[in-house]
């Protein structure tokens, strides 16, 4: 007879629940509190998320970075503190990994990536709010401005995250989820969701104003920007049209900022 | 003179975006945009027609430019992008499996 993990959680992210099975009950209730906010229900059938816990904590990889390659149709995942395995037909994994948050938080992020790539969508480094039931992207590399804007929003805004926007693709067009990955503010985003009005790309600057930004250019960006692990042909292709489509819907502008609350004039 | 036949590579992902054709190698995840002369070159990549005939036949005949300087520049521009593999370049005519990624 064959016993599966005794502990469950549904981490649901973007509307998109994995049920992490673990037989630990310290990690379970570590991944409850980690990602409170986010743990959903269980589907009919999930996408599944298998964790070893490995103790005491050791570097389980050789290799300290983070390598993520495709072999045989199923996606290998490795750094020095975990090593794991998706099967995106099965939507199963493996994770073998050390008692802490960050392993899980990465390979989330991983599989979340290579999902959205196959769907249209992406995860971007970029914080994003909701206004006035629009969502707002603001994108840049660190330094750029994510966690400030973040900091100065307004309280009618609604906070999805400061570090790592969730994009979805549906019927309509595009919508950005909240996720729990944060930044510098060390705050959890909001698990909601709305559609995408604008993607601005921060700069810091004297005084507040939006530019636009010419396609090429917004193109160069938002593809410098998309959370992309693999050094995959196919791969790069998919995420290369999944930024086309998405700046043939949502416009682009540059948003150049001075940090005090009043730049959230114009971000209406 | 040899001829030289240009063919697109399908190891690329490519799209016309704002009037401008943009271009990121599969390989290298390298970026391109293209312009109006080179994108009218990149179109006309089939493997079969000689590079000659694609500068007098198009780009010369749909701009004022001169047959060398257009020439020079094709050639250029081949180079830099076949560099990148994102064009697959010979002196033959080029087949559709000769155009994969390696």
């Amino acid at each position: 007879m064959e016993y599966g993990p005794q502990h469950e959680v549904a981490v649901e992210i973007g509307g998109m629940p994995i049920v992490v099975r673990t037989d630990d009950a310290e990690f379970r209730a570590l991944l409850e509190k980690r990602y409170a906010g986010f743990l959903g229900a269980s589907a009919n059938d999930p996408l599944a998320l298998d964790v070893d816990i490995i103790r005491p904590d050791r570097q389980i990889c050789e290799e300290e970075e983070l390598e993520v390659w495709s072999e045989g149709g199923t996606w290998r995942l490795e750094r020095g503190d975990f090593r794991a395995e998706w099967d995106p037909q099965a939507g199963r994994g493996r994770l073998a990994q050390d008692f802490s948050p960050y392993a899980i938080d990465c390979v989330l992020r991983i599989v979340h990536s290579l999902i959205q790539a196959q769907a249209g969508g992406f995860l971007l480094h970029s914080a994003s709010a909701i206004r006035n039931g629009k969502a707002f992207l603001f994108s840049g590399i660190s330094g750029a401005g994510k966690t400030t804007i973040s900091s100065l929003m307004p309280k009618d805004a609604v906070l999805l995250t400061d570090e790592i926007s969730y994009v979805r693709r549906d019927r309509e067009g595009y919508r950005a989820c909240g996720t729990p990955f944060a930044g510098e503010l060390a705050r959890l985003g909001e698990n909601a969701c709305a559609p995408i009005t604008r993607l601005f790309f921060l700069a810091k600057g004297p005084e507040n104003r939006i530019d636009p930004v010419e396609t090429p250019e917004a193109l160069r960006m938002l593809l410098r920007n998309i959370l992309f692990f693999a050094d995959d042909p196919e791969l790069v292709k998919m995420v290369f049209r999944s930024a086309c489509d998405f700046l043939a819907r949502v416009p682009a502008f540059r948003l150049t900022f001075f940090p005090d609350s009043r730049v959230w004039d114009l971000i209406q | 003179m040899a001829e030289t036949y240009i063919a697109r590579s399908t190891a690329i992902a490519a799209r016309m975006l704002g009037g401008e054709m943009m271009i990121m190698s599969a390989v290298d995840s390298t970026f391109f945009t293209l312009n109006e002369v080179a994108t009218l070159i990149w179109q006309s990549a089939d493997g079969r027609t000689p590079l000659s005939e694609i500068v007098e036949q198009k780009i010369c005949q749909e701009y004022e430019i001169e047959p060398e300087v257009a020439h020079r520049d094709a050639e250029e521009f081949v180079s830099a992008l076949s560099q990148h593999r994102i064009l697959v370049v010979s002196d033959q005519p080029i087949s559709d499996s000769s155009t994969g990624a390696q």
